[in-house]
């Protein structure tokens, strides 16, 4: 069976979407061989990329599909002929089926004789079908960014198609997309290579014909190749390494055909900036690796990957010219940060008046006012839990926080406010409580970074949030469905995590008061926040979504002890015992539901003299002493072990389930018996709502 | 030159603007003169901003002074400008292999392909005030952004088509890049083909670039230039409401349509511009009024594109086309 080739020649298309489409076109492609059965349930397949083709190669496809034969039921025989002579009901079957009246057979059911009609459905030619379908799968992909360019047409693509390579085994399939018909010429690398169109034989000869014109098509091959490069060029200096960055190292890969890496030096004076802002010219502006010494400092070496390879003559050429580049860079980098020292941060408070924060909250300068008391309201909080907190620095970060937005350096990097604040701050001399707060102000920004690093950053990054989150919500600007301009989500995640994570005695209700939200705002939030932590116990903490429903229901404004009782839940909840005192508080709370449908208004209060049954007894006074032990253990955050007396209980409460019917005729022996019920789940249910817990399947 | 990049002394600014303005010419491209109006990219002169509009094919190349009063730094900082020049080609629509052709470009200016590293990165280009966008990349030069390349998408929120291919040299930068300077003013403008005598980009600009910063940023008259913003915009608003009754199928007199001065409004839209950025530069306008006064310039501008578009269309229909 031959192989399958398609390769698709286009533009540069944008390195950040390249891995995704090559594995749609892939995907969708496989799914069309599949669907139209030309291969088999276990495809050997390959896709490759650079920035200027997609490809897939599938092996082993049939080139034709069987044809099928079907037979079908026509009308009963007595319809059909009429005196041996054959009805319109009969023609009318026979034409429908594409055959003569005479060609129609008798078959016999149990409700009769019936005609039937033997068809033969022609399979199509691989060729064929691809050549129909394949296009329509092209045009599916998924691409974040598309382009119209065809006059009078309004085919997008991402950018345009250039050349369209189909073969099965020898042949070409001659499909045709955006303007193009396929063939079996493509073209090498733009510089590398003579720069004619030329043919792939077969299939199999594509990768290695593509290497023979300075193109790796295979993405996994060229990111090893950047890789290998990276190290060996990077052994030029002794001790050194290239900083590693899987992010970079795969756009690098994504923006060449023919990968080679060039070594490059700066002045040493500019490592007197700050590390961040170099790492960053480097590393965002110009797709270079940092290079550090044996310590992990800064070294003045970088590393650009090419898209060609290099040798005597043009290295030095190249290297000049980046050089040259980043100087400039750093030079500018240089001037700004030399130039807004000059206007020390203390003096910037007065120019945040003219920076708006937002329409109708006002100015950074009111924000910045509003925060500084909502972190003053924390820090009271949090001391008179017995934290040690450095108030006046948390104030001074808070009224500082927002002024490096009137720096040239955070008007050229935006992506470093905060940090630059946090570094203007310790070069002004200010300590560095304040600026190390005033640098981790934005943290955590992602699920992978850090919270901050005191508690003094911790108090600001909260405050600073919630100041944002219920400003916005009392404009009715709060996030709905995939919208969320604002990104309060990213904000209340933060909130969810510092409260999670650090030490800081403070809770999630706590952070919610000294915003001294408005009553309707304050729902909104609560239900805000509670969608917010349980996203952060399922994807921050790998809990699953009863666990977090059970733990919640108990309270969520304790996030750390939440996240305790979670913990320990999912360690416990593979315990037989506990299952089945899961599944009997189900039942328990049903029972309650129940009654409480008819007419029944259970009270929680226990009348020890109407208790008859000796299976009732056990468990008021069983049920009874756990509550006391759990109250204890919970104080203690002794979580397993409370969880070891509730499924202690079991035996009592299998007991009662055997022996009693709470539903008992007798009015007064009914309300007791659903008051003790009421009771156990009320004292029980302090560290979770052990009912949701799913106990089966 | 002991450098590594000169085998041979490279080309004066003035001799990389000849070439490749005599490449384009020789690919088909209409040379125009520099637009005389102040405008911020070469993107803004009526010959890309309105000629992409519509229908009509058209290849045209020129040089455009690009005044950016907030970018000015008084001529001390060897990278940063108050007024650059930019090439500007226009090829409407893109011939095939237009990516070749522009690299065919950078060899007829001396860049050795073979010798240098050159990506195209995605770099999309988006002008919220005229309504317009397109998806292109930057083009790198041994990590130095020497062009932009646009596909133009829509423009005065119209949908193009056909599109247009934008290629937008940046000269200094160029200039600098074959000259491996450290600073734009170091750039030789010319050599004396007699003496050998050479002129600096400082020699020829310093002066501008220290005393329009020093107006830009010091002396413009903020109440002043606030009343020429609004004075523009009166006068380009009053033309687009006779725009309404003018520019019409049902209007009888032939004349007033072909006659109706669409680009002396365009022309008053883009004063009002860069009275706009001039104020910016001055520090005058807050970023809460910034929002409003970009949506007044933007009225002002897709207004301008529609009625240019709309024009477009009643000349091209037979009856006024045979008048």
């Amino acid at each position: 069976m031959p192989d399958f080739l398609l390769e698709i020649g286009l533009e540069e298309v944008p390195a950040r979407m390249i891995a995704s489409a090559q594995a749609e076109l892939l995907k969708r492609t496989l799914a069309l061989l599949t669907r139209e059965q030309f291969i088999s349930a276990d495809p050997v397949a390959h896709s490759y990329s650079t920035p200027r083709r997609l490809a897939v190669l599938v092996q082993g496809v049939q080139t034709q599909q069987p044809d099928i034969t079907e037979d079908t039921t026509g009308p009963a025989v007595k319809i059909a002929f009429k005196d041996g002579l054959p009805t319109p009901a009969a023609e009318a079957f026979a034409r429908k089926s594409g055959v003569a009246v005479s060609d129609l057979k008798t078959i016999s059911t149990p409700k009769g004789d019936y005609l039937s009609a033997t068809t033969v459905k022609k399979g199509r030619a691989a060729a064929e079908v691809l050549a129909a379908e394949l296009p329509k799968e092209i045009a599916a992909l998924y691409w974040a960014k598309n382009m119209r360019w065809i006059p009078g047409s309004n085919e997008k693509f991402v950018r345009p198609v250039l050349w369209l390579v189909c073969l099965l085994g020898d042949n070409v399939v001659p499909l045709t997309f955006a303007g193009r018909t396929a063939g079996r010429a493509t073209c090498g690398h733009r510089v590398l290579s003579t720069g004619e169109p030329f043919d792939i034989v077969a299939p199999d000869s594509y990768l290695a014909q593509l290497e023979g014109e300075y193109v790796l098509a295979d993405v996994e091959l060229r990111r090893q190749k950047i890789r290998k490069a990276l190290d060996k060029v990077t052994r030029q200096i002794p001790d050194a390494r290239w900083r590693e960055d899987e992010a970079l190292v795969d756009s690098v890969t994504h923006l060449t055909e023919w990968p080679d890496v060039l070594l490059g030096n700066f002045e040493p004076a500019y490592l007197t900036l700050p590390e961040e802002v170099l790492v960053t010219v480097m590393r965002d502006h110009q797709k270079y690796f940092a290079v550090e010494d044996a310590s992990g400092k800064l070294a003045p070496h970088f590393l650009t990957v090419t898209n060609i390879a290099l040798d005597e003559t043009n290295a030095p050429i190249i290297k000049q010219g980046n050089e040259r580049v980043l100087r400039a860079r750093f030079n500018d980098a240089r001037f700004f940060w030399e130039f807004d020292q000059r206007v020390p941060l203390a003096d910037r408070v007065a120019l945040l008046e003219n920076v708006t924060f937002q329409k109708d909250l006002g100015s950074y300068a009111k924000k910045s006012e509003r925060v500084r008391a909502l972190a003053a309201t924390l820090a009271t909080i949090a001391t008179s839990r017995g934290a040690t907190l450095d108030a006046p620095a948390i104030d001074a970060a808070a009224t500082l926080a927002k002024t490096d937005l009137t720096t040239e350096l955070v008007k050229e990097f935006t992506e470093l406010q905060g940090q630059i604040g946090g570094l203007y701050a310790a070069s002004q001399g200010l300590s560095a409580t304040v600026a190390e707060a005033i640098y981790d102000q934005y943290l955590p920004a992602s699920a992978k970074d850090s919270i901050p690093r005191s508690p003094e950053g911790a108090i600001l990054g909260l405050a600073d949030r919630i100041d944002t989150i219920s400003g916005m919500f009392s404009l009715g600007m709060e996030p709905t469905g995939s919208k969320d301009p604002f990104a309060l989500r990213r904000a209340a995640n933060s909130i969810v995590r510092i409260l999670a994570e650090s030490s800081l005695p403070i809770l999630l209700s706590d952070v919610m008061d000294a915003a001294t939200p408005a009553l309707d705002t304050t729902a909104k939030l609560l239900a805000f926040f509670a969608e917010r932590i349980d996203f952060y116990l399922r994807e921050g903490r790998d809990q699953s979504y009863d666990v977090a429903k059970a733990v919640m229901a108990s309270g969520h404004s304790d996030l750390r002890d939440l996240v305790s009782r979670s913990e320990a839940i999912t360690a416990a909840r593979g315990g037989e015992d506990f299952l089945a005192v899961s599944a009997a508080f189900k039942r328990m709370k049903n029972i309650l539901t129940q009654a409480r449908e008819k007419g029944d208004i259970p009270s929680s209060i226990v009348d020890h003299d109407l208790l008859l049954d000796p299976a009732e007894k056990l468990l008021a006074v069983t049920a009874s002493a756990a509550a006391s032990a759990i109250e204890e253990l919970q104080r203690e955050r002794n979580y397993s072990e409370a969880l070891r007396v509730i499924a202690a209980l079991r035996p009592s409460i299998d007991d009662f389930f055997d022996k009693v019917m709470v539903m008992a005729p007798g009015d007064d022996i009914r309300a007791n018996r659903l008051a003790l019920l009421t009771r156990t789940l009320n004292d029980l249910s302090r560290i979770a709502d052990f009912s949701e817990i799913v106990t089966a399947g | 030159m002991s450098s590594a990049v000169a085998k041979q002394k490279p080309l004066t600014f003035q001799e990389l603007l000849f070439t490749l303005q005599r490449f384009w010419a020789e690919h088909g491209c209409v040379l125009q003169q520099p637009y005389d109006l102040e405008v911020g990219a070469g993107t803004m002169s009526p010959d890309t901003f309105l000629r992409v509009l519509g229908p009509r094919p058209i290849n045209i190349a020129y040089a455009q002074p690009s005044r950016r009063p907030a970018d000015g730094r008084y001529g001390e900082n060897p990278n940063r400008l108050f007024r650059h020049t930019q090439l500007q080609v226009i090829l409407k629509p893109p011939p095939e292999r237009v990516q070749e052709l522009y690299l065919e470009s950078l060899v007829a200016i001396g860049i050795d392909l073979a010798q240098h590293d050159i990506k195209f990165e995605e770099d999309n280009w988006e002008w919220p005030v005229g309504g317009a966008w397109g998806v292109g990349w930057q083009v790198m030069l041994d990590g130095q952004e020497i062009t932009q390349f646009t596909y133009f998408q829509q423009c005065g929120g119209m949908d193009l088509d056909p599109i247009s291919g934008e290629i937008t040299y940046g000269l200094e930068r160029i200039a600098q890049f074959l000259q491996d300077l450290d600073s734009i003013y170091d750039i030789v403008w010319s050599r004396d083909p007699v003496t050998g005598a050479e002129l600096t980009y400082g020699h020829v600009r310093l002066h501008e670039e220290q005393q329009f910063s020093a107006y830009s940023f010091d002396y413009a008259d903020v109440p002043s230039l606030w009343q020429h913003l609004n004075l523009y915009e009166a006068e380009c608003k009053a033309l687009l409401d006779r725009a309404k009754i003018e520019l019409t199928e049902e209007n009888p007199n032939r004349q007033q349509v072909l006659r109706f001065p669409t680009l002396g409004a365009y022309e008053l839209a883009l004063k009002c511009s860069h009275a706009f950025n001039l104020l910016d530069a001055r520090g005058a306008i807050s970023v809460t009024e910034r929002v409003g006064v970009m949506a007044r310039i933007r009225n002002l501008i897709v207004g301008v594109a529609k009625i240019y578009a709309e024009q477009q269309r009643l000349t091209a229909l037979p009856e006024l086309t045979t008048a």
